[in-house]
Order: C-alpha cells, then structure tokens, then sequence
C-alpha cells in the first residue's frame, strides 16, 4: 500500500490545493500533506525490501496488457525519499516568495510530485510512461506561468524537447512490447524479451533519447541553462534536484536490464559524450556571471558524471551513481536555496553586483560553504562516497578508453572546484558594495532548510552505510542482467 | 436498424417542425429530444432489441463495429447540440432544417457504418454530403460561406463522380456489388479492371476524409463554413468517412493488402506532413483546426494502413476522443469574436473553466496521457508496430504529433500566459457543465478505454 499511498497523497492534495482561497492557507496546506508524503516515505524507509506493504498491483487496462502494479525497491527508496525531502524544504525555504495566484502554484507542484513519485515506483512500462509524462505537464505549467521574461518561449522549448523524446520512447516501449513472450507490460515481461543484438540497437536509441534529453547530457542540453533560468527557483529546485534523476533512473530501470548488449556496445560512445559535456560545461559554468545559469551548467557538469558511472555497468560505478542521486539532488537543492536568498534580497543574481555577503549574513555564508563544499565533493560530505565510487566504478570498467575517461572526469572535478569557489569567494568575500551594505541575515525558516540540508550532508557524509544497504540489491540485479542476458543473447 | 429507420423519420419530422412549433426553443429541445430517442434505440439494438426487421439481403449488416459507432456519433452529435445548437440560431432563419439536415446525414452515417454493398457506401456518402453542402452554405448572405459551399459541391461533385466509376470498374470485374463477395476472391493475380476500380474508390474516399494530397478543399470550407457546422463537419462526419474508409477495405479489399498497403503509407505521410506543417502557420485558430483536422486524418490513416484488431478497436475510440475534443473546442470557439490566437490572450483570467476545459481537449488532441487522445494515437501506434518492419513510418508519425504540440499549446499559451482582455461572452452554466461533462468524458476514455471497448467485443 506504501508506494499507492505516495503517488495518492501528492495527487489527491494537489487537485484539492486547486480550491483554495488563501495563500498562507494552501502554502501551510502543501507543507503539511508533504510532511506526511515525508512520514510515509520514511515508513517505506523500515521495511525491508521485498516485504509486502511495498508492492501494489491493481487491474487496469486489461485489454492492452497494461497494469497498475507498483513497487518500492532499494533504489525507489532512494529517489522517493529524495522527492519527499525536497518538497517540505523547497517550500520552507521559498515560504517568503509571493506567487501570483499561490493555490495553483502548489497544486502544480504538487501534482509533479504525484508524477514523478510514479516514475520512481512503477513497474509496468505504460504506466510508467504515463508518470513520465504527467510529471512533465505541471512543470509546463509552472515554468511557463511564474517564470521569467522569456519564460514562455523557453519553456516551450524544453517541453517540445523532451514531448520528441518520450514519444520516442513510447515507440521503444511498443517495440519491446511486441517483442515480450506473453504481450504485457510489466517489468518481468520486458526482462525477459527476446532481442536481437539488431533489434537491441534500434530499442537502445528509441528509448535512450528520452533519458539524455531529461538528464540531459551533451550534447542535448541545449534547453536546460535557459529552463533553469528562466523557471520560478522553487520550480528549478525539483527540476534539478529531483527531476532530472528521472532520466538516470530510467536507465537504470528499463534500458539497462532489457537491451543489455546495446547498453554495452554503445557505452564508450556515450561515456565520452557525457564526458566531453561534464568539461564543456564546467568551461562555461566558470564564465557564468549569473547565479543560476553558473548552477545550472554546474548541474549539467554532475549529471554527466553520473551518466558515465552509469555506463561502467560495474558494482562501483552503480552504486555511487545510486546514492549519488540522492546526494546531488540534496546538494543541489542547498545551492538553490542560497541563490533563492540572494536574488529576493537584492534582485539580483549578477555575481558582479555582489560580494563580501561573509560580513552581513555569516549564517547564510557557513551554510552556503558547507553545501558548496559539498558540491565539490570534499570527504566527509555527502557527495563524497559517490563520487569516490563513481571514479572507481569509471577507472575499473572494461573499456579500452578507461584511462581517458578517468582523466577527464578528473578534469571536471576539478573545473568544478574551480567555479564553485570562485563563486563563494566572490559572493562572500571581498569588500561590500552599497548593494550588499544593506544586507540582512537569513530568517529562521530558512536557516531551517539550510540547516537540515547541512545535517544531511554531514550524515551521509560520515554514515553513507545505510545508502549503501539500500542499493545493493538493485545493483546486483542489474548486474545480473548484463551477465546473463549477454551470455543468453540470440546472435545475429 | 433502428437507427437508420428512426434518423430518417426524426429527420422529416424535424422538417415540419419548423411550421408547427413557433418557438426555437421548442424546435432545439425536439431535436434533442429526438436524439436522445435514437441514441437509445441504437443502444437497445446493441442489447439486441430490435424494433425494425427488415430484411436487406445482406446489403446493410448492423455488427458490433457499426453499433458502436453509431453510438459514439450519436453521443457526440448530442453533447454538439447541447453545446451548440443554440448558436445555430444565429447561422440564417431556417432554424428547424438545420436539424432536419442534421438527422439526415445521421441517416447517412448509419448507412456508411453498416454497408455491405458498393451501392449502399455510394447512398451513404451521398446522403452525408448533399445536407452538408446546403449547411456549408447556409451563412446565405456571407460571400465565404456561399464560396466555400460551391467549392464543396463542385469538388465533391467531382470525387462522387470518380467513386462511381470505380463502383462501376469493381461490378465489371467482378459482377457483383457485395463487399464480401469481393473480399472472398481469392484468385492470384486481380484483373486490372479490379486495380482501377479499388484506386478510384480510394482516391474518392480519400477525397471525403481529406487525406493529402486530395486536402486542398479542406481549409477553405471549414473555414468558409459557419463555424457551428464546421464543428459537425469535421468530427462526427470525418469520423464517419474513415469508418466507412476501414469497413470497405477490410471488407472488399483486405485479401490485396500488399497492394494497397504501400500506397496508404504514402498517403498517410503525406497527410501527416501537410496536416501538420501548414497548421504551424495558422494565424486563425478555426484555419488551424481545419488543419489540425487534416493531421489527425492522417493518424487515422495508420488504422488502415494496419488492418488488424487493435486498428479497428482503436479507430473506433480515436473517433470518439478526436470528436469529443474537436466539438469542445469548437464550442468555445463559437462563442468568440475574435478567431485568432491573439483572441485567446487573457482568456484564462475571465474565463477559468472554459480555458481548463479547452486545455483538457487540446492536450487530448496533443495526445497527452491520461485523455482519451493520447491513448487513441496509442492504439493506431500500437496496431502499425504490430507489424515488424513499420518503424519509419511510426517514427515519422510521432513526430508529426510533435509538431502538432507547438500549434495546440499556442492556444494554451494564449490562454494563459499571455495578458490580454478576452473578449465578453455569455455563457450559460448549462453550457459549463456540458462542457465539463465533455472533459471529463476525454479524461475518463483516457484512463479506462475498456468502458467503451468492451462493448466492441460484447
């Protein structure tokens, strides 16, 4: 009933957050039905995996062979813990921001956590598919109604994008599925379907746009800095924190396991793809003079990363990938936040404009420090474990490339070091200007997001065990599937 | 049976009517009245009561199929008169024959859904089209109305003129009318004779369903056209061509589905392409409907181009989501002044039902999941990857659905997005609620299709 109950609780407070008058009202209204999406998640949390109370399968659809079946696994744990966490911060932290018509606003959101929750928990391909989408619409929405100047442009941009690559994933679905041995589309039947090393590529390629484009990874990243930009920071805060780890689990999920062969052949040629944009984007990240278009191309920079960990296909490089999911989608969400502070204090988000935030708000400067440093991966924060794991996972997998591909990962991280704390030492430090003169402290809400933000990243930063437990089933089942499906293969 | 005895009747007594009852109150409620009877003797025809018995020697077979889409027609035509027909008030003065010509091209479509026999499609088509041309042109005082009405009737003239012809080259090969005598021909190598007469039958109904390249009526009579008949025309009677378009080569022609196949592709791309392409470049929303329009036919299309189940069970509900959204978005649009996007600017703000309500029926358009639409294009997908080697054309397909994205949001755009003082209207909470029923009828298609398909299969 768990993993019902997380799709339901967003979806049926969402369309009800619809009605209401008050804007204080709907705001203590989503902050409370996303504490209790957090309780339940966390009660999701203590069950062991495989117990009852985490799977959920209902008729639906019969007569195309669909289902409504749902299941809370190790790594759904993971992501689904991460959309509950994000949504009680993300509106704690933007508790002071006006929305023009604030009921609507939230009922959004919320709705996008009822999609999203969705993607995380389903095991049946067309379903799956329908949250794909339904957490895509909200998004629309919101970007399109609270953004920016040119919000509507780029928005349509975005959403046109990834419409191009969920349909054609909706073709690979179809193809998989007419492929199954028994015409369904549960997950089981897609695991065991027969593909040609042939039929594998054209799969491969149909569904694996859809996941890079939502990632995204160079070089279709195209509408990511301008949507970051452009979209109202709450919004951006799930897109980045959360939303985009869609298309990591994607893979992960249903690519992976299903066309294993085509997974590997085209790996390499992935991998440097994902490489070259991790470099390519920390290069422009270090230009940025805007906050937010710095933090988006920094989010390209991770997320590429974790793509080429993805495509190790070894224990290493997939489970930090896993766990570093949850701990860039924590990290990200921090960084957000202080850019949030910033912009509503001043109105501005041109780095230029600001400096030596350190003296005015030393509060606000210690979080941001730890978060940033956190970014960067320094050891005992969060991000540290994963990405160890990650270059591990990188610097032992079986391709010929894997020194390069080492080499250039290192070479992002450091790029990344380089625009992170160039960032925090010209925000921060240095002399006031009359902008920054009048600078206040943060508030206690706020200082409350942060903080518990900064908790979970000294936990996991110290304790990344627990992380580590919950993913290695799923890990292994992954693994499984190489192994076997490879050694299976009908050769053509 | 009891449909198309019924439809004919109401379709006369609909016709004196506008003698006998003074007011047009009294003249709409008969009307829908009438409907709600002949939708319900169709539904008792499904549970198998039967009031008429006639026999037609086979010429004319109610199955399941043609049942159920009687039915889907009758329901939207009903929710199209509880939405609009008391806008067709404003059309002329000939209020009563406005319903009369309704139920006659319901006659018609009862006709076009069942036929066994050549003769009876030629009826069937006919009798859809010659009230139309009269309802095209019923705007008597406005020049585009009377241009579109003669361009109809000259063009559809025409193609009428070619589906003859091609009746006429199938009876000389063959010597017999019977769609299922023709299907049962099993011989190698088909005369000649029989090629050109299936061409000239598919370049005909081609024409009647404007699929590309026999489109180029299309934009202008839809457009020319009241915008209340444009809503009927180019739903329930385009739904009931392609229902015609499925049934005769499935019936007739499926034994040569190598033949043809190839040649639907071409159509279908066309169709998909044009449809698509050029209502990018509208800058009237009833122009990108008409469009808009011409690119679902060409997703429709698919279903022919597959020929199996899933096709015709698929067909059916595009039929129902592709009307039901068409004729609320057109209820909308009736009621504006302005009929560009600019028109919409604002809209959300004056008018928050409605806009929600068009959102849903552009998104099922769009083919958005959980609306009916997006489950309909899903089918038609779905029936074309059942055979292997189709992926161009399914990838090309939706793509052609992403273009269709970029013309559907712009409405939505409008709406929400962009300021603007939209334009007063008045609107009756009637007129609300049928159009939420209407949205939520897409929604509920949209999450369980099986509430419609199973009576395909009951």
């Amino acid at each position: 009933m768990i993993p019902v109950l997380l799709i339901l609780i967003p979806l049926l407070t969402g369309l009800a957050a619809f009605f209401f008058k008050n804007d204080k009202n709907v705001r203590l209204w989503s902050l409370g039905v996303s504490l209790f999406t957090l309780g339940v998640s966390i009660m999701g949390l203590s069950l062991k995996d495989g117990a009852g109370p985490l799977a959920f399968h209902g008729e639906w659809m019969q007569t195309l062979g669909s289902s409504f079946s749902v299941k809370l696994d190790g790594m759904g744990q993971l992501l689904c813990l991460l959309n509950a966490i994000a949504y009680p911060l993300v509106i704690l932290a933007t508790w002071n921001s006006s929305y023009k018509k604030a009921n609507n606003f939230f009922a959004l959101m919320l709705l996008a956590q009822a999609g999203m929750m969705g993607v995380f928990l389903a095991t049946d391909a067309l379903l799956f598919y329908f949250f794909w989408e339904l957490a895509l619409i909200p998004m629309y929405f919101l970007c399109s109604q609270w953004g920016g100047e040119k919000r509507i442009a780029v928005t349509f941009k975005f959403f046109i994008y990834t419409f191009i690559g969920s349909l054609l994933m909706l073709i690979g679905i179809l193809y998989i599925y007419s492929h199954t041995p028994d015409h369904s589309f549960s997950i089981e039947s897609f695991y065991n379907a027969v593909l040609s090393r042939k039929e594998q590529h054209t799969v491969f390629w149909l569904i694996f746009i859809a996941f890079a484009i939502k990632m995204p990874i160079f070089p279709l990243h195209t509408w990511q800095p301008d949507t970051y930009e452009q979209s109202p920071t709450a919004t951006t805060m799930i897109l980045s924190g959360v939303m985009v780890k869609m298309g990591l689990f994607g893979m992960l999920r249903w690519l992976f396991p299903v066309v294993p062969f085509a997974s590997f052949q085209w790996g390499d040629f992935i991998t440097s793809a994902a490489l070259i944009g991790v470099i390519y984007a920390s290069l422009i990240a270090i230009k940025q003079n805007d906050l937010k278009r710095l933090i988006a191309y920094s989010s390209i920079a991770h997320i590429g990363l974790m793509c080429a960990a993805a495509f190790t296909q070894n224990i290493s490089g997939l489970q930090g990938l896993m766990i570093q999911m949850f701990n860039h989608g924590i990290n990200i969400i921090g960084l957000w936040i202080v850019v949030e502070l910033i912009e509503r204090q001043f109105g501005t988000r041109k780095i230029s404009e600001l400096g030596g935030l350190a003296q005015k708000a030393p509060v606000l400067a210690v979080l941001l420090v730890i978060v940033a440093l956190a970014n960067i991966a320094l050891p005992l924060t969060n991000a540290f474990p994963g990405e160890f794991l990650m270059f591990n996972g990188i610097f032992s997998s079986k391709t010929n490339y894997y020194l390069w591909f080492t080499i250039m990962a290192g070479i992002g991280i450091i790029l990344g070091a380089v625009y992170t704390l160039n960032m925090i030492r010209k925000v921060f430090y240095g002399t006031t200007n009359e902008l920054t003169n009048t600078a206040m402290d943060i508030k206690w809400n706020e200082k409350l997001a942060l903080g518990i933000i900064v908790a979970i990243i000294f936990l996991f930063g110290i304790y990344p065990q627990f992380l580590l437990n919950s993913t290695v089933a799923v890990t292994d089942t992954i693994i499984d599937k190489f192994e076997m499906l490879n050694n299976t293969l009908p050769k053509q | 049976m009891n449909a198309l005895l019924l439809s004919a009747i109401l379709g006369v007594v609909m016709m004196f009517s506008g003698i006998l009852l003074k007011s047009k109150a009294a003249v709409r409620n008969l009307a829908i009245a009438g409907l709600c009877v002949l939708l319900l003797a169709n539904m008792l025809e499904m549970c198998g009561i039967i009031f008429f018995n006639i026999d037609t020697k086979g010429m004319i077979v109610f199955d399941n199929f043609s049942l159920l889409f009687n039915s889907i027609a009758f329901v939207s035509t009903l929710l199209y008169l509880l939405l609009s027909a008391r806008d067709m008030e404003k059309v002329g003065v000939n209020y009563a024959e406005y319903f009369a010509l309704i139920f006659f091209i319901l006659c018609g479509i009862t006709l076009t859904s069942s036929f066994k026999s050549l003769l009876i499609l030629f009826l069937g088509i006919e009798i859809i089209s010659i009230p139309l041309y009269i309802l095209t042109g019923s705007d008597k005082k406005n020049l585009k109305s009377n241009e579109a009405s003669l361009k109809d009737f000259l063009l559809g003239a025409f193609s009428t003129g070619l589906m003859l012809m091609g009746i006429a080259f199938i009876y000389g090969a063959m010597g017999t009318f019977s769609t299922v005598s023709i299907g049962a021909f099993t011989a190698s190598k088909p005369s000649a004779l029989l090629i050109a007469g299936m061409l000239l039958l598919l370049f005909s109904m081609s024409f009647k369903a404007s699929v590309a390249p026999f489109h180029f009526w299309t934009p202008d009579v839809y457009d020319g056209a009241p915008t209340v008949f444009t809503s009927f025309m180019a739903t329930i009677v385009k739904a009931a061509v392609f229902i015609a378009f499925i049934r005769l080569f499935d019936d007739a022609f499926g034994f040569q589905q190598k033949q043809w196949q190839l040649f639907i592709a071409i159509l279908t791309v066309a169709t998909l392409f044009i449809g698509n392409i050029t209502a990018v470049f509208q800058q009237s929303v009833k122009r990108m409907l008409a469009y808009s329009s011409i690119a679902q036919a060409g997703f429709m299309m698919l279903s022919l181009y597959a020929m199996n189940a899933d096709a015709k069970e698929g067909l059916l509900l595009y039929t129902a989501a592709y009307s039901f959204a068409t004729i609320g978005i057109f209820a909308v649009l009736i009621k504006m002044k302005d009929y560009t996007f600019d028109g919409f600017n604002g809209f959300a703000k004056h008018q928050p039902l409605l806009a929600a309500t068009t959102t849903i029926f552009l998104l099922s358009l769009a083919g958005i999941p959980l609306t009916a639409g997006f489950l309909s294009k899903f089918y038609m997908l779905k029936a074309v990857m059942a055979e292997d080697k189709n992926l161009w054309l399914v990838i090309f397909a939706v793509l052609m659905a992403a273009v269709s994205v970029y013309y559907y949001f712009r409405v939505i755009q409008a709406m929400y997005f962009k300021e603007g003082d939209a334009q007063p209207m008045e609107v009756t909470p009637a007129f609300k609620w049928t159009l939420v029923v209407l949205a939520a009828l897409v929604i509920l298609l949209g999450i369980f299709p099986d509430l419609l398909l199973t009576w395909f299969y009951f």
